[in-house]
C-alpha cells in the first residue's frame, strides 16, 4: 500500500539518523541511479536533483508518527534530523520482502556531508544527459566546488558503482 | 534566416487570463506554427480534472502561450529598469513558451505505468529531429541546446532559469490563475500585476520588494487553495486512480497476448517499451478517448468496466484512511478476491505525495530556494519568517490518504455473500 514510504523509512533505519533534507534527497537519487528501486521523480533545482514526492513522502511519514523529525538550529539555518520511531519499526516490518538491504552503502553515503552529496548526485545528474561533459556543467554552474572536490567525488561514484556491481554478484 | 527577425506587424492571441498574448518575432509565431507546438491544443492542462470541474477543458497550448506572456511583460519590466541583459531574452521566451512541450496526454498517469517522463521528452523535441529544432537551429547551431537547458534548469544563468521556474515563476502565475479561471473556483486569484512590480533581480536570483508581501501572501494562499481544492480533489484523483489502472490492465492485457477486438495500434510502442519521438508525438488525448471508448466494448470485463466507468463518470468512492487502517487492505484484498473483484484494480491507495507539486515549503539551506523578501536595507528574508500567514501554512504540515473502491461493485454483490459483509464492515459503508 505504501511500499514506496516504507523504501525511505528502511534507508533512515539502515543509516540510524540522517541530519538534513538535503542529504536525504540526494542519498534516496544516488541509490536511485545506481538501480535501487526508488521511484520518485527528481528534477534539477539550484542545488542538484530533488524530489517534491519525496519531500511529500516524508511529510506524511512524519504525520504517521512513523519518523521523528528533530530539527537543529544551526548557523546556516535549520538542519531536520530523521530517525525512525517505534511505530516505523513496526510500519517497515510489513514490507520485509520488498526492502533493499543497502545498510553499508547507506552508512558510506550518511557519513558524507550533503554540499558533497550534492556534488555527487550533480555529476550522476549530468552523466545520464547524453554528450553532456558533467565535469565542465558543474564547473559552469558557479557552484563552490574545486577540481580537487570534483576528482573525489568521480572515484566516490566509482566506488559506489563497484559496491553495487558486488551487491549484484552476491544475488 | 529566421534569427530575432521582428515580425512586420504584431500579432495577438486573444486570452482569457491576460487579455492579449502579443507576438512580435518571427521565431515565435514560427515556433507556435509547428506541429509539435499544436499538438498541445490536443491536451488538456489539468488532465482528468474536467469530470470533477466540466470548464477544466482548456489547454496545455493557451498555458504555454500564456507563459510566453508573462516572461515577456516581466522582461520588458527589468529592460525598463535596466535590470536585464537583453541578449537572454529571446532565449527565456522561447523557454518560457516551450517548457511544457513534452507533455503527452494524462502525462501523470502515463508516467506512472509506463514510466515516460515528460520532460526528457521536452528535451528530444527541442534537440531531435522536429519542426521546433529546425526553427530554433536557425538562430544558431546551439540554440536548441540553450533553451534546453534552461528548461532542464541547468542553463549557467540562473536567473532566466528562475524567471520560468521557481517558486514564484512565469510557469506558476500563469496556471494558477488559469486554472482558477477554467474550473471556476473563486479562490486561485491573485495580483500579479502587483507581484510583477515587485520583483527585483539580485544576483542569480529573482526577489521581492518587501513592501509587496501581501501580494506575494496572495500567491502562497492560491497556491494552498488550488491545491487542495483542485489539483488534489478526491474526485479527480478518483478519475486518475481509474485512468491509471485502465493503462495497468491494457498494458498486461497486451503483453499476454490479449486478441483486442480493436487493437490500440498507436500504443504498441508504449506497451513493448520502445516509444520513439515520432510515436509519441502522434499520441494525444483525443487518441486515448478513442481507444477507451471502444474498449467499452471489448471482452475482458475489467477493461471494459474500467473503461465505461471513466467515459460514463462512474468513478471510485473513497475512505479516508488513518494510520491504523494502513494495513486493513491485506483483510481487504483479501474479502475483494474472495467476492470475485480484483483488489490490483479495484483497490488503490492515493496520497498526497501521488500529487505533490505546488507546496511551498521554505525547506533547509541549500535544499531548494525559497521566495526572498528584499528589506528596505537591501538584506533578504526569507518568506515565511516575515509573513505570519505563509508561517501559518508552511508550519502545519497536511497531508493525505485515501483508499478507492467501487462502491456499487460492493453494493450489488449477493447479501448472502460472507465477502460482502466484511468488505462493508472494513469500508465502512
Amino acid at each position: 500500500m505504501l511500499e514506496d514510504h516504507a523504501k525511505i523509512a528502511a534507508i533512515i533505519k539502515q543509516a540510524g539518523v540522517i541530519a538534513g533534507r538535503k542529504k536525504l534527497q540526494k542519498m534516496i537519487y544516488i541509490l536511485q541511479t545506481m538501480g535501487f528501486p526508488f521511484h520518485e521523480t527528481f528534477h534539477f533545482n539550484f542545488f542538484g536533483p530533488h524530489s517534491d514526492e519525496l519531500t511529500m513522502q516524508l511529510e506524511e511519514l512524519c504525520n504517521f508518527g512513523f519518523l521523528l523529525e528533530h530539527p537543529d538550529e544551526e548557523s546556516d539555518g535549520i538542519t531536520y534530523r530523521y530517525r525512525l520511531s517505534e511505530a516505523g519499526e513496526g510500519f517497515i516490518g510489513h514490507y520485509k520482502e520488498i526492502l533493499p538491504d543497502v545498510r553499508n552503502m547507506t552508512e558510506k553515503l550518511s557519513g558524507e556531508s550533503a554540499s558533497f552529496l550534492e556534488l555527487v548526485s550533480t555529476l550522476l545528474y549530468f552523466d545520464q544527459i547524453p554528450g553532456e561533459s558533467a565535469n565542465e556543467k558543474v564547473r559552469a554552474l558557479d557552484r563552490p566546488f574545486s577540481d580537487k572536490e570534483i576528482g573525489r567525488a568521480r572515484v566516490y561514484i566509482a566506488d559506489l558503482q563497484a559496491e553495487r556491481a558486488d551487491l549484484s554478484f552476491s544475488k | 534566416m529566421t534569427g530575432f527577425e521582428k515580425l512586420n506587424e504584431e500579432k495577438v492571441f486573444k486570452d482569457p487570463v491576460h487579455r492579449y498574448i502579443h507576438v512580435r518575432d518571427r521565431l515565435i509565431w514560427e515556433l507556435i506554427g509547428t506541429p509539435e507546438f499544436q499538438r498541445l491544443r490536443r491536451i488538456r492542462q489539468l488532465g482528468t480534472t474536467f469530470l470533477t470541474f466540466h470548464g477544466a477543458e482548456h489547454s496545455r497550448f493557451g498555458h504555454s502561450l500564456g507563459v510566453y506572456e508573462i516572461a515577456r511583460r516581466v522582461i520588458d519590466i527589468f529592460k525598463s529598469r535596466g535590470d536585464w541583459d537583453d541578449s537572454e531574452t529571446m532565449l527565456s521566451l522561447c523557454a518560457a513558451l516551450l517548457h511544457d512541450v513534452g507533455h503527452g496526454p494524462f502525462s501523470h498517469s502515463f508516467e506512472k505505468v509506463f514510466g515516460t517522463n515528460h520532460e526528457q521528452f521536452t528535451q528530444k523535441i527541442i534537440l531531435g529531429d522536429t519542426e521546433i529544432h529546425r526553427v530554433l537551429a536557425q538562430v544558431s547551431p546551439d540554440f536548441p541546446k540553450k533553451v534546453a537547458d534552461v528548461i532542464g534548469k541547468t542553463y549557467e544563468n540562473r536567473l532566466v532559469v528562475s524567471l520560468i521556474s521557481s517558486q514564484i515563476d512565469a510557469d506558476r502565475m500563469d496556471y494558477l490563475l488559469r486554472d482558477a479561471y477554467f474550473t471556476g473556483v473563486s479562490y486561485g486569484h491573485f495580483d500579479m500585476e502587483r507581484i510583477w512590480r515587485v520583483m527585483r533581480p539580485v544576483g542569480d536570483q529573482i526577489v521581492f520588494k518587501s513592501s509587496g508581501m501581501h501580494a506575494v501572501e496572495d500567491y502562497i494562499m492560491s497556491r494552498y487553495q488550488m491545491y487542495w481544492q483542485v489539483y488534489f480533489h478526491p474526485v479527480t484523483r478518483s478519475a486518475e486512480v481509474i485512468l491509471t489502472q485502465i493503462l495497468h490492465r491494457a498494458k498486461r492485457l497486451y503483453n499476454e497476448g490479449f486478441s483486442f477486438k480493436n487493437v490500440p495500434l498507436q500504443m504498441v510502442s508504449l506497451f513493448e517499451g520502445k516509444m520513439s519521438l515520432k510515436d509519441y508525438l502522434r499520441l494525444d488525448e483525443s487518441v486515448i478517448m478513442y481507444y477507451f471508448q471502444v474498449w467499452q466494448d471489448e471482452e475482458d470485463e475489467i477493461l471494459r468496466d474500467l473503461c465505461s466507468r471513466f467515459m460514463n463518470r462512474r468513478l471510485f468512492k473513497y475512505m479516508q484512511l488513518s494510520k491504523d487502517q494502513l494495513y486493513a487492505d491485506e483483510e481487504l484484498s483479501g474479502a475483494f478476491r474472495e467476492a470475485g473483484i480484483d483488489p490490483e484494480y479495484y483497490l488503490e491507495v492515493d496520497s498526497s505525495s501521488d500529487c505533490p507539486y505546488d507546496f511551498y515549503r521554505p525547506g533547509e539551506e541549500e535544499e531548494r530556494r525559497p521566495i526572498q523578501l528584499k528589506m528596505p536595507d537591501g538584506s533578504l528574508h526569507e518568506l515565511s519568517r516575515e509573513s505570519d500567514v505563509v508561517g501559518a501554512i508552511t508550519g502545519k504540515r497536511r497531508t493525505d490518504h485515501k483508499l478507492y473502491f467501487p462502491k456499487d461493485m460492493v453494493l450489488s454483490l449477493p447479501d448472502d455473500l460472507p465477502a460482502k459483509k466484511r468488505i462493508i464492515e472494513l469500508l465502512h459503508i
